[in-house]
């Protein structure tokens, strides 16, 4: 098995198998993250048993892996091709034949990607440590500080470039690992574009809800 | 009508070039691309200068020589042509054009806007073929073939191996090629015998040439003069993934 991943064809299969995982990552995260509009008490108790539950070190272990996994691939893949073409072209392809912007800068989302997530967690998982007790149980009231962090409009807009950009990469990624994991078929190919959209359409407006809800709305 | 053309010049045998500017007066909108350009020859021979040298020969779009790359898009602006079917009445009067080769890695440059595309047919020797017995032809319907297939391996089969897929990736990559010649292959009842061994040499003389990795951008099979599907790509990975797991 060594031999496959040492080809393009192999390390994009890891590629589009770790995006489907994390894409799914994003989704439950942005599901558990609307708890918040349940008010304080769901939303902290659901945290609390997330980060305690026994699977938690599984799940961490395994997300690290296939954040770290992508990344590397992304990067190899991008030597790779960046000398796949030694001399650059003096005009860009136009019209029909061009190649869409999103397409073009994917390891820049990608470095984006990564620059939010680890400002993310140093902003939530290692900030403010608030606490509140519900019914003689004490638990890290996060709740607390989304409210601090998103009174900020440097916040608020950062985490809305942020999750644009998350946007393009979704909206290109998941159609892409069906296609890098050879599932294309004639029945169901225009479902997968549209699936994409909408995957990513929803996550999205999932996630963007919070800052904005709070900055309005609290 | 007046051109103002940008065009890539490259010694033989060196490794940079740089763009000459020319100026050709009273075209006709009706010229093809690649008559203008045998003008322009013409021109430089009478001054005694060295002709632009480009690949060209059935010039119906059947042949996949040419290869030139025109305003940045391989083959020019048209979709589902070769660059010998394009005519100077696609352009404006007195339009600035540029004029380079195919470029990528595995496609070195040979001289001006010739180049190198022997990596594509070191991939169709690597597994390109079929085996057949020896002797008279067999009887072309004693081998039934589905309807859809057959469908689908011919639109592979019009593949014309110009390189466009690679010259308008931005990773330079081949799949698009790779992927029509191994659909065509591996779709028919008479290229089963090599299915296997014909997704792991192609993919892997692929690698070996030094083209890129696919993006899934598929602004392959836009310029692509026979529109050759992005599914094929999608093909030739679950073939190769196949090969893999089952090969000895």
């Amino acid at each position: 098995m060594k031999k496959f991943f040492l080809f393009s064809i192999g390390q994009k299969y890891l590629m589009g198998v770790t995006g489907l995982g994390l894409a799914f990552f994003v989704l439950a995260h942005m599901l558990g993250n609307l708890l918040i509009f349940a008010g304080d008490k769901a939303y902290n108790l659901y945290m609390h048993q997330m980060v305690n539950m026994k699977a938690s070190v599984i799940v961490q272990t395994g997300l690290l892996t296939a954040f770290l996994l992508h990344i590397i691939l992304a990067l190899i893949l991008g030597v790779k091709n960046y000398f796949s073409r030694s001399e650059k072209y003096a005009r860009q392809a136009s019209g029909w034949k061009a190649t869409a912007w999103y397409q073009k800068t994917l390891i820049a989302q990608g470095a984006v990607i990564l620059v939010f997530v680890i400002l993310h967690l140093i902003t939530f998982k290692f900030g403010a440590h608030y606490e509140v007790v519900y019914e003689g149980k004490t638990v890290r009231n996060l709740f607390q500080l989304v409210i601090e962090v998103f009174q900020k409009p440097v916040m608020v807009i950062w985490y809305l470039i942020a999750l644009l950009i998350l946007f393009v990469h979704l909206f290109h990624g998941l159609s892409s690992s069906f296609q890098s994991l050879g599932l294309s078929h004639p029945r169901f190919d225009s479902w997968i574009k549209k699936l994409s959209l909408g995957y990513a359409v929803f996550v999205t407006v999932g996630y963007i809800s919070l800052p904005i809800y709070v900055f309005f709305f609290v | 009508m007046v051109l103002k053309l940008k065009i890539w010049r490259q010694e033989q045998g060196q490794k940079d070039g740089r763009f000459e500017s020319y100026v050709l007066e009273e075209l006709s909108s009706d010229m093809s691309f690649l008559e203008m350009l045998d003008q322009l020859n013409e021109n430089l021979v009478k001054k005694k200068k060295v002709p632009v040298a480009f690949d060209h020969d059935c010039r119906e779009g059947i042949c996949g020589s040419c290869s030139l790359v025109i305003n940045g898009n391989p083959h020019g602006p048209h979709t589902g042509s070769a660059v010998c079917q394009l005519h100077l009445r696609s352009f404006k009067d007195r339009e600035e054009v540029w004029v380079e080769p195919f470029r990528a890695k595995a496609f070195p440059v040979i001289q001006d806007l010739i180049v190198d595309r022997s990596s594509l047919d070191r991939i169709i020797q690597s597994g390109g073929y079929i085996s057949v017995n020896t002797g008279s032809a067999p009887e072309a319907h004693s081998i039934p073939v589905e309807k859809g297939k057959a469908e689908e391996a011919f639109s592979n089969a019009a593949c014309i191996g110009c390189g466009a897929c690679v010259a308008v990736c931005k990773n330079a990559s081949a799949s698009l090629f790779v992927s029509a010649k191994l659909s065509h292959l591996n779709l028919l009842p008479q290229g089963q015998a090599e299915k296997k061994s014909r997704a792991l040499r192609m993919v892997g003389q692929m690698e070996k040439e030094g083209f890129g990795a696919c993006t899934n951008t598929g602004a392959c099979s836009r310029a692509c003069p026979k529109e050759i599907s992005l599914r094929s790509i999608a093909r030739m990975n679950r073939e190769y993934l196949k090969a893999y797991l089952s090969s000895d």
